[in-house]
């Protein structure tokens, strides 16, 4: 790793200050991310921004069907909430399959967003909940958000303060994990607004990052079971090939795992 | 160079370091404490897991810095006046290690799953939690069995007794 400095932000007002005092400033946060990149040379910032000590970046508050949840939030507290599991159960699942325990103590939703990798769970989800994206400046649908493969709508030192969601009606997450990384292979995220409006997102197979499938959606928006997506055709041309799985394996991965995802969400 | 301070197994340390340091490094360098190991640079494998404020975190991935204030606990600071821990006597009573070298991680990882799930802990459970922890000797058979073996033995007092 190269050299480094290191500060601890107080508050999100100190945090943008101390990363817009240097142009090599990133922000740190469960560093699940950021520290294997540094280990490996990829990265080098010159000062680390430490979120783990804003207050109003943690959290996680539920009013009445909105969710609140903090950026710097870890994994393990969205897996084990009780007011998550009631009102976004698809959620909850999703952050308890991310990666393994000591992971899931350290990294957060915001680092995970932020840095937006196309086998990313947390994108999937919050693309098909039609999350807004809270940041120190604006707001931000998912939708103008992930724009592309470790790519997003942030301006250089936006902050992510916190993400909103509108409990849905339904949800459920089915991950195929790459068994060595567990990371997504394929995932999945199946949402039933209150509308009854369907979005479906994908992550990990998609060339360009995550996607919603606007066939499986409409299948899905006149009947919400898993036979409803049996006619629909998932095109792989888009899609990721690697030494992991071929776009066409992957094709198939997309609907068995929405499949499963509509059957987790009931 | 910077000066952090963190309580490791219940003793107040400082030390001076680099803001790059890796709390791994912290640990084994600057205390000597060679208990925790490291066997990846890609925060794969658990061999360097500490619990800090009570939660098992991978010390390869966390900076000696984001630790200052902290509340730190090595492989070391289980067993107490000599007296194994329950989970280190049953990694010992169920051979459920072989080179040893990723035990220190099995064991801290152990510790904090029994703190989260107390007696109840299952099979499925533990194999699940077992995936941040890599083993390349013993096919985890006999570490699961120890893992399941010490958490029926604390019973129900093991959510709070197990640190
Ligand atoms: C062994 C292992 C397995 C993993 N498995 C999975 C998995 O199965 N699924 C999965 O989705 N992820 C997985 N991860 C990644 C993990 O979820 C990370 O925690 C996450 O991707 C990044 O979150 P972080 O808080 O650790 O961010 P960091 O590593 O601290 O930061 C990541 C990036 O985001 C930026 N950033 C952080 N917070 C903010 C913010 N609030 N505003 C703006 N920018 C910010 C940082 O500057 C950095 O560029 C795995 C990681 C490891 C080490
Ligand atoms: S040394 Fe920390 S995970 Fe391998
Ligand atoms: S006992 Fe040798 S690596 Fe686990």
């Amino acid at each position: 790793m190269y050299q480094t400095n290191y500060h601890r932000a107080s508050s999100v007002e100190d945090a943008v200050k101390l990363a817009s005092a240097n142009d090599e400033a990133k922000y740190l946060s469960g560093g699940q991310t950021l520290l294997p990149t540094m280990k490996q040379r990829l990265a080098a910032p010159s000062d680390l921004v430490d979120l783990r000590h804003v207050g109003e970046m943690k959290g996680i508050s539920v009013n009445g069907g909105k969710i609140r949840i903090g950026a710097a939030t870890p994994h393990v507290e969205v897996a084990t909430s009780a007011e998550i599991a009631a009102a976004c159960p698809g959620l909850a699942h999703l952050a308890a399959h991310i990666g393994d325990p000591h992971v899931r103590h350290m990294g957060t939703i915001g680092g995970s967003i932020a840095n937006n990798d196309p086998a990313a769970d947390y994108p999937a989800g919050l693309l098909a909940l039609n999350a807004t994206i809270v940041t120190n400046s604006r707001s931000i649908s998912a939708d103008d958000f992930f724009t592309g493969m470790f790519d997003t709508a942030l301006e250089e030192g936006e902050l992510i303060v916190a993400v909103e969601i509108t409990a849905p009606a339904k949800s459920g997450y089915a991950k195929f994990p790459n068994p060595a990384s567990r990371y997504a292979l394929t995932g999945v995220f199946v949402a039933r607004h209150g509308d009854g409006s369907v979005r479906v997102a994908v992550t990990g197979a998609g060339a360009d990052g995550v996607f919603r499938h606007a066939g499986m959606e409409q299948a899905l928006a006149s009947n919400f079971s898993a036979d409803a997506l049996d006619g629909v055709t998932v095109d792989d041309s888009d899609l990721m090939a690697d030494i992991h799985a071929s776009s066409a394996y992957r094709a198939n991965l997309v609907k068995v795992m929405a499949k499963r995802a509509v059957a987790a969400a009931g | 160079m910077a000066t952090v301070s963190m309580t490791v197994n219940g003793r107040s340390v400082s030390g001076q370091c680099e803001d790059r340091t890796l709390l791994v490094q912290f640990i084994r360098d600057n205390l000597g404490l060679t208990g925790t190991h490291v066997g990846c640079d890609t925060s794969q494998c658990g061999a360097c897991v500490v619990h800090v404020d009570g939660k098992a975190v991978k010390s390869c991935t966390m900076l000696a810095a984001q630790a200052d204030g902290a509340e730190v606990t090595t492989i070391e600071g289980l067993a107490s006046g000599g007296e194994l821990h329950p989970v280190q006597l049953a990694f010992r009573e169920h051979h459920g290690l072989q080179c040893g070298f990723c035990t220190p991680g099995m064991i801290m990882s152990a510790v904090d799953m029994i703190r989260r799930h107390g007696g109840k802990l299952d099979e499925k459970t533990v194999r699940a939690e077992l995936e941040g922890n890599i083993c390349r000797c013993t096919g985890y058979h006999n570490i699961v069995k120890a893992v399941l073996d010490a958490a029926s033995k604390m019973g129900d007092g093991a959510r709070i007794a197990a640190e």
